[in-house]
């Protein structure tokens, strides 16, 4: 096999995969760069329903979702190399470790789908022992739906993000306890139907404006200590309680896995801009799926996927270099960010956006030089939800802003 | 009966009654919420997913349609007691699992 392709994508999840596929349709030479040893990235380990409406029209597991991305993969013949951990991106060039030896391959065009990773007890500087018996809910997730083992028995859960609620029916279902689940925050950032389904379902009591205090338990977590927090986010020590528990899991958010492109420009927040072909300040590097931003939903991260991989082709042959003068997209102090950053405006596209609080009936507008060129009224807008809105081709002439009215 | 719908991420918030024996659904906006509020009225149900290790593999299962609230633990406890030999994706592997109407099937298998 030759080692020179038009598009090489990194990670095999549903962002990578969907990008892979769409490259190929469009007549690239394709290879999938994937560090473990099969497709589907964190779908394998998502094995409850609530995947693909979007895309597929049905609901599906994790699972079966990959199978279905897979089964295209295959059928389009696109290759893979398993056991592939990228150390380099330099130009066309790409150095992998591949089962302990050192390769390079070379493609036109690169699309990073490295998808995220859990912030860990050291990131939110959790207090106390560190007994075994910490996980982060994903690493729990992996212990028992791999490998079969539960990594405790009574459990306490940290955050309220929608994989601690999805490990809470887990974990209970396996016959653990789950004494409480603690959301530092008002409210929780997991979807509705998920406190439904697995939280209220199995009467697991969920406490907001709570957190861990400190960890209890040298050898293994014999406890935690927990306390209300003000509305600084600050524990109100009078209310510290102690809870005996053998397990700690932290649904405490997710961080894009950027870190091999440490070359290409990032706003202040550290998150890498990009325009909407979902390409970077690099040319020939493109990014989508968690890697960029955090997905709410599968059928989010491959829909992105698909842009990227799409457009990542259309470089390759050299359709994307005259994109002419790009935008900056600004937003109003109601949103935290966009997706892209900024625009060509060569044909329609969607703005991917996220509020930073809740609204009930109201328009987003999108203006270009105070001229209104897209609008969306909406009966509810949850900040723990992406929005998006579209906007037409040939509209956008200078730079954009969107605001919620 | 207030809920809220589990058929989609959108999670709207519903409002389940009964009006001159009928049961009246509102809060919803599409037919799937309608459905699902009937019944979670009547007969509340879910979808049930596991994972079963057997051999070098480890299945993801899940029943192909919901079954009674009531019956999750055990639906649990009778797949952990049924042994599995191969089966691919797609497979029954429990059929008519203890006479819920709904099969157990594979939706995915990993070689550990």
């Amino acid at each position: 096999m030759s080692s020179f392709y038009d598009v090489i994508v990194i990670g095999g999840g549903p962002s990578g995969m969907q990008a892979a596929i769409e490259a190929k349709k469009e007549g690239a030479k394709v290879l999938i760069l994937e560090c473990n040893d099969s497709l589907g990235g964190i779908l394998n380990q998502c094995i409850h329903n609530g995947f693909g409406l979007r895309q597929f029209k049905e609901e599906l597991t994790g699972p079966e979702f990959a199978y279905k991305q897979y089964s295209e993969v295959k059928k389009l013949k696109i290759p893979s190399v398993f056991g592939a951990y990228v150390t380099k991106i330099e130009g066309e060039k790409i150095t992998a470790l591949v089962r302990g030896k050192e390769k390079e391959y070379f493609s036109k065009a690169i699309v990073l789908a490295t998808g995220a990773r859990e912030r860990t007890a050291g990131e939110i500087k959790l207090a106390g022992d560190r007994g075994a018996g910490i996980y982060t809910a994903g690493t729990a997730q992996k212990m028992i739906n791999y490998y079969g083992k539960l990594s405790g028995k009574r459990v306490v859960i940290l955050g309220s993000g929608d994989i601690g609620l999805i490990m809470a029916r887990r974990m209970t279902l396996e016959g653990a306890k789950v004494l409480k689940i603690l959301e530092i925050m008002p409210s929780s950032s997991g979807l509705r139907r998920n406190i439904r389904q697995c939280v209220e379902d199995f009467e697991i009591p969920l406490e907001f404006s709570h957190t861990v205090t400190r960890v209890v338990g040298r050898e293994r977590v014999k406890g935690v200590y927990y306390a209300e927090v003000d509305e600084n986010l600050k524990p109100k020590l009078e209310t510290e309680k102690f809870l005996e528990c053998d397990c700690l899991l932290l649904s405490v958010g997710l961080i894009p896995e950027n870190t091999l492109l440490s070359e290409v420009e990032k706003n202040i927040k550290k998150q890498i801009i990009v325009n909407e072909f979902r390409q970077t300040s690099i040319k020939n590097l493109f990014i989508s799926g968690n890697s960029l931003h955090i997905h709410d939903l599968a059928d989010n991260a491959s829909e992105e996927g698909a842009i990227a991989g799409r457009s990542a082709a259309l470089f390759a042959r050299g359709a994307l270099e005259e994109l002419g003068e790009e935008y900056e997209i600004s937003f109003s102090s109601a949103i935290s960010y966009t997706v892209p950053q900024r625009v060509s405006g060569c044909g329609s596209f969607k703005i991917f956006f996220r509020a930073k609080q809740n609204f009930l009936r109201k328009k987003i507008v999108v203006r270009c030089e105070g001229e209104e060129i897209a609008s969306k009224f909406c009966v509810g807008i949850t900040s723990g939800e992406m929005q998006e809105i579209e906007v037409e081709s040939g509209k956008v002439k200078g730079p954009l802003t969107v605001s919620i009215e | 009966m207030k809920t809220i719908c589990i058929m989609c991420p959108v999670g709207c918030s519903l409002n389940v009654y009964e009006k001159n024996g009928e049961v009246i659904v509102e809060g919803n906006s599409c037919p799937r919420g309608e459905a699902y509020g009937k019944t979670e009225f009547v007969n509340p149900s879910r979808v049930v997913t596991t994972t079963k290790r057997s051999g070098a593999f480890s299945y993801s299962l899940k029943t192909d349609k919901p079954v009674p609230k009531t019956m999750i633990f055990k639906v649990m406890e009778k797949i952990k007691k049924t042994p599995l030999k191969e089966l691919d994706v797609g497979d029954v592997f429990i059929k008519n699992i203890l006479k819920t109407g709904a099969n157990i099937i594979v939706t995915g298998k990993l070689t550990i």
